[in-house]
């Protein structure tokens, strides 16, 4: 079999896998690398930290529903400044390459968080989870509403300067992506996340009242899928110089290709985690045999190949 | 911190025996040496469903027993009741299947250093890891009694070779169907005093053992109590499965019950708080 080019970049940032965590599916990543060496995949992309620790939501906080499962978390973590202190130098020591994801519940925190991580050595890029569905008020999803998500993402890039790539982190949950999409590159992200959960309910029969303590979650795995790679798809082919890290219910090889044709550069595994701990690895090692099966000598030659005219016979 | 569940392995193990035992499934898994590893509280995560299948979790057991055998090597046994679509996939699995096990998870039972009075308290099928609990505590020369309960007597789990690790067992259910009729908890305040109990080990629903605790915490009774919360994953990354409890300065914190459980001491959880946002 020959050799694939497997390397990928994210704005400035270089990459030897384009196989990722995704973030909220990996914690800060001690927990997998009981399983598999950090340093092996492409990146780690940690869970959306906030300014403050937070609890986030009562239980019970998922339900497995066909192909998917519905999680209301929110936002639970350590608060930046702990997970600075703590989780950023461990991912460090793992050789890991990382991708903080930032969220915040107004246009500040980002800033705040952005200034906070500015100065931080090891970081690969930061992804602005402007998009988490798990928020008490759906008006506070920026990435629903054009105005408020560019605002964030130049928040953001004005703190950051030039040097660090910022990902947006966009919902499937709108009626027009593409115009969001173009927004927030235009505020200055260099790169897009495609997609985060779509929000979904699943009522408890035995209760006859919604399932989840937060009533909605957001909806992952395979059931999400087509939903992703048309996102993907749509974004890539507006705008095609602007790289995508491509997710939403990938648990296989085929299924990263699918997003690499559609217009993905790299690729985050999320809910394959929960059911497989070592899916990571083995999604990669597929994916690479598929490139090879397939005749691609570069991982680079398969993104967006979904695009091109058909070959005339 | 420590490295997070240190000792796990994801491995094809051979299912080796698939006996039904009245309402629930005796499981046999070869997992060979890993077997020495896994302690009473301990929990394991299997894939259900085979490849095509719409159930994309893992589902999570308490391991109830292991042994070392000169046949089989190491195995676990598993007591698991066909509630749900994943429970019933595995319980109708033959003799000679290979299963996506993850193994062991979770902080096991803490074992005392001495000799202590103990009472084990199990409900419904809860009851399967405590029986090797009683063995184990049994070996440390403590004096193991235990209470189980159910709604229905069909309900209850108790082996008859469970029984030689224990001092003393009886039996609770609520509409008198087997042993005395009324709660588990309704002796217990009695046998702390009679027996004077130090440690009271419990397994089962979430309200019987907040029960358990609202006694407990009166006495000064140590209470390890193995919490029930529906999990994603198992493994740590997906935050579902949390708890809330008080750390050392009564900071409250969702806990994962994967990690930091599903064994806990009970005196820090908050069960008022428990499905409530803080």
């Amino acid at each position: 079999m020959t050799s694939v080019d497997f390397s990928t970049t994210l704005g400035n940032s270089w990459f030897p896998s384009p196989i990722f965590t995704a973030s909220g599916c990996a914690s800060s990543g001690r927990e997998l690398a009981q399983f598999f060496a950090l340093h092996d995949i492409g990146g780690v992309v940690t869970k959306s930290v906030m300014n403050k620790a937070r609890t986030g939501r009562q239980t019970p906080r998922m339900a497995e529903t066909p192909s998917g499962m519905l999680n209301s978390i929110g936002l639970q973590g350590p608060g930046i400044d702990a997970f600075i202190a703590k989780d950023i130098p461990y991912l460090i020591e793992e050789k890991a390459r990382i991708i903080v994801s930032i969220a915040g519940e107004t246009i500040e925190e980002y800033s705040t968080l952005a200034r906070k991580l500015r100065g931080v050595a090891g970081i690969s890029a930061i992804e602005v989870n402007i998009s988490c569905p798990n928020v008490e008020n759906r008006g506070l999803v920026f990435a629903c509403d054009a105005d408020a998500s560019r605002r964030v993402i130049d928040g953001v890039r004005r703190t950051i300067g030039g040097e660090l790539p910022i990902i947006a982190k966009l919902s499937p949950d709108v009626t027009d992506l593409v115009s969001i999409a173009k927004g927030v590159v235009d505020a200055g992200a260099d790169a897009l996340s495609l997609i985060n959960t779509v929000l979904g309910m699943v009522i408890n029969l035995e209760t006859m009242r919604p399932h989840l303590g937060g009533k909605t979650g957001g909806l992952s795995g395979p059931a999400i899928r087509p939903i992703a790679v048309r996102a993907v798809y749509q974004v890539h082919e507006a705008m095609p110089s602007v790289p995508i890290l491509g997710m939403g219910g990938i648990s296989s090889g085929r299924d990263a290709l699918e997003f690499i044709a559609a217009g993905a550069s790299a690729v985050s595994v999320g809910t394959a985690s929960f059911g497989n701990p070592t899916a990571l690895i083995s999604i990669q090692k597929e994916l690479k045999e598929l490139l090879a099966i397939k005749g691609f000598t570069s991982l680079r030659d398969a993104v967006g190949f979904a695009h091109r005219d058909q070959a005339v016979d | 911190m420590g490295q997070i569940n240190k000792n796990a392995v994801q491995i094809n193990a051979t299912l080796i025996s698939n006996k039904r035992i009245g309402q629930y499934h005796q499981l046999i898994i070869n997992i060979g040496d890993l077997a020495i590893d896994c302690k009473p509280g301990n929990f394991v995560a299997i894939s259900v469903g085979g490849d095509s299948s719409r159930m994309i979790l893992r589902r999570a057991f308490a391991i109830s027993r292991t042994s070392i055998s000169a046949t089989f090597g190491g195995t676990m046994e598993l007591i698991v009741a066909a509630h749900g679509q994943g429970s019933r996939w595995l319980c109708e699995q033959s003799e000679g299947v290979s299963l996506d096990v993850v193994v062991p998870l979770g902080t096991a039972f803490g074992i005392p250093t001495e000799s202590l009075p103990v009472l084990l308290v199990g409900g419904g099928y809860g009851s399967a890891p405590l029986f090797g609990l009683a063995e184990v505590l049994n070996a440390r020369g403590c004096r193991v009694d235990m209470l189980l309960g159910a709604s229905t007597g069909t309900k209850i789990y108790a082996p008859m070779e469970g029984k030689r690790a224990v001092n003393s067992l009886r039996i609770f259910t609520e509409d008198g169907s087997m042993g005395q009729m009324g709660r588990v908890t309704d002796p217990i305040p009695d046998l702390i005093a009679d027996l004077n109990i130090a440690v009271i080990y419990s397994c089962g629903p979430m309200p019987m053992l907040a029960a358990i605790n609202a006694i407990t915490s009166k006495v000064g009774v140590v209470h390890q109590a193995a919490v029930e919360e529906a999990m994603a994953c198992g493994v740590g990354i997906c935050m579902t499965c949390v708890v809330p409890v008080a750390d050392s300065i009564g900071a409250i914190s969702m806990v994962r019950s994967c990690i930091d459980g599903p064994v806990m001491d009970g005196a820090l959880v908050q069960w008022d708080k428990v499905g409530r946002a803080l």
